[in-house]
């Protein structure tokens, strides 16, 4: 593939809020660039994880290179880099954008911008993308094209006049996007002939070929045999295949020029030695800076993990470790629970990163897990000066030995029309915000500032937002660092016993009422034992709530008719079907699911 | 004679009207139905020739639905066929279920002339009200006359089936009704609760807890379930089965037979069967048990029973220790009360009673 030249390729993104149809129209563009057949397109070919295409969502970044042939008569290389579109995954989005020269802008021409549309731009204008934007949905009834363009040039401040007005759904004016990718978005620059200097924006593990790391090749050439340098994390290595993105597919090819986007394998075990944003150089002839802009990412949500069945920890740990390889901002480290034995304290870039990984260990590994509730890192200053990271609420110190707390806060901002605006700053006052201020972009919507604890938003913050303002509220947030807070462990004990799984971390003032609403959903979780089960909650030593599970009911004394003996089988095989899924602690056994309790108090 | 020993079940799925807590295989139909479904019956019974031969017959079950709905030359044409067909023991236990609203004297006359020795007649419940809300056909008046009718006849084995936790039902009338059944001194009597099960008017009225406030409360039930004991053991009647009671000697012995894992085989639209290992309802494939399946029957069956399983039959029959087997699982019931050993005999305590499901699927592996 050598010998493509340059004016002929661009690389590019698509940006856009959540559900405005962005793998819509990647699906749309890759299908009349003629790659796929519309019988072969699978809906939404970018999303391939099972789990992505369920949830509509990307996970992971994709990359496929596309051909087009344009009105003037020209081939062009497109190579079209998806970006995942949740916050927990910003980093990842950032580092995608960085290998672009371009973005689209996609926006719904019924919602218009929204609180992602805003922060995705803002993005791309960081990584002096050059955007483009894309009016889509203009098939619903609800669409105001001309609103929204308006609202982009006047909230975005970027041109948007002769933005293709289009539906990814079906199709129309898709043709246009093409032709303005090529008029719009810049041609990638750089020399082929310099030192090797290319942009890793994001590894797979593959069994066979080991790891596959996508690159965009900002300098120089990489082919067989160069012997590559990873500039962070100084792992070397020698290259054993180059090649594209095929639709679905790695196609090898000879070598990757300054300009183009592809992969490359060199025997590398590991997504560790391949960190996302990280600079790969020749090893013999090295370019003279690192690529800007590399960070190593942190978890910032973290919950335990447990096999429901003890003896399937090895499994558990092998099926982290291959998830790992795969995915370097997952880490984790063996613990022990009193209540549910050995398992790990799993470390999320966020709850959607966390529910993703749980449910790819459940789905593709077969494995049966005990979560426990997700909880942020929380700073302990402890009273001889030593500063500890808590991830395990269980592992907090003697109140006596804790001289203050500190907790995550995020910088929030949501964007909402102006009916809503108040019900959002009751949930935000709610969830101890502080509010930092209000900008009305247009008439009737406005963008809200607040500081909030990361504390209250891992949980149930979006769906709160949503519900509060009928689906119309957006909402972006940013790590921002640390504040002191009056912070206490909430313990709960079952029949008396101290269950460590179930202890959280709260705000004092909501101690109270957090307690209350966990016992209450214990009460409905935990079956009925042949004894009665008090289960309260504690803070120290006071008890601030109580519920109580009554004995087990009579079974009612079933007719057993014309010996019909599979029917007594199946209500007996249902009964001891749900103990299967029971930990036991003490002579209580608790359900599965009751360890996920505090994520759902707010359910009405 | 070394023959097997085998149980007959006759299934009729006809009713005058369904109840509205029923879900059995059971409608009303037209007469001409009727009569093609018993010319069908007998065929069946017909085709189990080989089987007939090999085997004699200790008890027969007509149940239903409504066996009483046939015209007495149905039940003969029936009896005549199994009579051809299979050689049943001159002690035989022979029932038929009745409804009371399909009584007639021609009727029990042609029965005990069949050979039938033990009626089944299903009251529920002796008050007037919650029989209408059971959507039964009959009266407290009418199943009155029919009992009476049967024991003018010379029936001397009568079962009336009974009911408890009725929508509207109270711990008295419930008493009433137990008290009243029992002053008639039938040989046996079966008392059990009222289950709402889906797809029948019942489960449209109560299913997932609506109109909860009908129903008798949980603390109400188990009274009721307890007051069932104390009262009938007043008047001579012993439980020998979770929810059967009798006088001395007029045990069921079909019923025993089910939990006692003996083979029978069901003839009729949906009867189930039980021959050489296999499982199966008419119309479908037979299912052969394994081992552990076995076992887990001869526990959660046996277990039915007042005096429980015999741990030397445990082994006579599996050719392992039950301790072995059940390791664990008998220790902690033990623990838990609710399981006893006595005499080399397991068996459920009151409590284990109160709880039986969840003891029994202690044993399911």
């Amino acid at each position: 593939m050598a010998g493509i030249e340059q004016s002929r390729i661009r690389n590019f993104c698509i940006i856009a809020h959540i559900d405005h149809g962005k793998s819509t129209l990647a699906d749309r563009i890759i299908e009349m660039t003629g790659l796929l057949t519309s019988r072969e397109m699978q809906s939404q070919v970018l999303d391939n994880m099972e789990l992505e295409r369920e949830r509509g969502i990307t996970i992971k970044s994709q990359a496929v290179r596309i051909v087009y042939r344009a009105k003037n008569g020209e081939e062009y290389i497109f190579n079209l880099i998806d970006t995942p579109g949740h916050v927990d995954f910003n980093y990842e989005v950032s580092r995608s954008l960085a290998a672009c020269d371009g973005a689209i802008l996609v926006v719904d021409a019924a919602q218009g911008v929204e609180a992602q549309t805003l922060a995705n731009v803002y993005l791309a204008l960081d990584h002096d993308l050059d955007v483009m934007p894309v009016i889509n949905k203009v098939d619903l009834p609800s669409a105001e094209p001309e609103r929204v363009i308006e609202e982009i040039e006047d909230v975005i401040g970027i041109e948007a006049a002769d933005a293709p007005l289009i539906s990814a759904k079906t199709g129309q004016n898709v043709e246009e996007v093409l032709e303005q990718i090529i008029e719009k978005i810049p041609a990638p620059t750089g020399d082929a002939g310099a030192p090797l200097q290319a942009l890793i924006f994001d590894s797979v593990y593959d069994s066979y070929k080991g790891v596959i790391v996508f690159c965009r090749m900002v300098e120089g050439t990489v082919k067989k045999g160069t012997t590559i340098r990873m500039m962070a994390t100084g792992t070397t290595a020698e290259v054993v295949e180059v090649g594209y993105f095929g639709a679905g597919q790695f196609v090898a090819c000879e070598e990757l020029n300054a300009g183009m986007v592809g992969y490359l394998t060199a025997s590398l075990k590991n997504v560790k030695d391949t960190r996302v944003g990280d600079t790969i150089t020749d090893a013999k002839r090295p370019c003279a800076a690192p690529l800007p802009g590399y960070k190593k990412v942190n978890p910032m949500v973290y919950c335990g993990m447990y096999p429901a069945d003890g003896a399937k920890y090895p499994d558990l740990r092998d099926a982290l470790e291959k998830l790992q390889l795969n995915d370097a901002s997952l880490q984790f480290e063996p613990e022990t629970s009193i209540a549910l034995g050995f398992g790990f304290r799993c470390g999320f870039l966020g709850l959607l990163h966390l529910e993703i990984i749980q449910e790819r260990l459940e789905r593709e590994y077969n494995l049966d897990l005990v979560t426990t509730a997700p909880s942020v890192i929380y700073k302990v200053h402890k009273t001889n000066g030593e500063v500890i990271e808590l991830t395990n609420p269980s592992n907090l110190p003697d109140p006596s030995e804790i001289e203050y707390m500190e907790e995550p806060m995020v910088k929030a901002e949501i964007m909402v029309t102006s009916e809503f605006i108040g019900a959002i700053m009751d949930l935000c006052q709610e969830r101890r915000g502080i509010y930092q201020g209000m900008e009305y972009i247009e008439e009737t919507r406005a963008v809200l500032r607040y500081h909030l604890p990361l504390n209250e938003i891992i949980y149930d913050f979006f769906d709160a937002l949503k519900s509060r303002s009928r689906g119309y509220a957006s909402f972006d947030y940013e790590i921002f660092g640390y504040q002191q807070s009056e912070l206490v462990k909430l313990d709960i004990l079952i029949n008396k016993e101290e269950v460590d799984a179930l202890s959280f971390i709260v705000f004092a003032g909501n101690a109270y009422e957090r307690g209350r609403k966990m016992c209450e959903k214990l009460k409905d979780e935990i079956p009925r034992h042949l004894f009665e089960i008090p289960i309260q909650a504690a803070v120290g030593s006071k008890i601030i709530a109580r519920e109580t599970v009554k004995a087990m009911r009579k079974d009612v004394l079933a007719k057993c008719y014309g010996g019909d003996i599979s029917r007594k089988r199946k209500l007996l095989e249902k009964q001891k079907e749900g103990k299967k899924r029971m930990r036991q602690v003490g002579n209580v056994e608790i359900p599965q699911q009751a360890f996920m309790s505090v994520l759902k108090l707010d359910d009405k | 004679m070394n023959m097997k020993e085998l149980e007959l079940y006759i299934h009729i799925p006809f009713c005058v009207k369904k109840c509205n807590y029923c879900d059995f295989l059971s409608a009303p139909a037209g007469e001409q139905k009727q009569k093609e479904y018993v010319e069908s019956l007998r065929e069946r019974i017909r085709s189990h020739g080989a089987l007939g031969k090999a085997c004699h017959v200790v008890s027969i079950f007509l149940g239903g639905g409504t066996p009483s709905i046939l015209k007495p030359e149905q039940t003969e044409a029936i009896f005549t066929a199994i009579y051809d067909g299979f050689q049943v023991d001159q002690d035989a236990e022979i029932t038929t279920e009745m409804n009371p609203g399909t009584v007639t004297e021609e009727k029990l006359l042609i029965y005990k002339e069949l050979g039938i020795n033990r009626l089944s007649i299903g009251l529920q419940s002796a008050s007037n009200e919650e029989l209408r809300r059971l959507g039964r056909i009959h009266t407290r008046e009418e199943f009155l006359s029919a009992y009476r009718m049967a024991r003018k006849t010379g029936f001397e084995n009568i079962n009336i089936d009974l009911m408890s936790a009725i929508p509207g039902q109270t711990l008295e009338s419930y008493e009433r009704s137990l008290r009243f059944t029992a002053e008639l001194e039938p040989e046996h009597i079966s008392a059990y609760s009222l289950i709402i099960e889906e797809g029948t008017p019942f489960y449209d009225r109560y299913g997932g807890g609506s109109h909860a406030e009908e129903l008798p409360d949980e603390d109400t039930e188990r009274k009721m379930y307890v007051r069932t004991k104390e009262i009938l053991q007043n008047y001579g009647y012993h439980r020998y089965e979770i929810s059967n009671y009798a006088k001395k000697g007029f045990e069921c012995r079909h019923n025993l037979g089910y939990w006692n894992r003996a083979e029978y085989l069901g003839i009729g639209t949906g009867a189930a069967s039980f021959l050489n290992h296999r499982r199966w309802t008419e119309g479908e494939e037979p299912v052969i048990l394994t081992r552990r399946e076995e076992m887990e029957e001869f526990m959660f069956l046996g277990l039915r029973k007042r005096e429980g399983i015999s741990c030397a039959g445990f082994r006579e029959t599996f050719g392992e220790p039950i301790e072995v087997v059940y390791q664990g699982v008998i220790e902690k019931l033990t623990t838990q009360k609710l399981l006893t050993e006595r005499k080399g005999r397991l068996a459920l305590t009151e409590r284990g009673i109160d709880v039986s499901n969840y003891v029994m699927s202690e044993f399911l592996f």
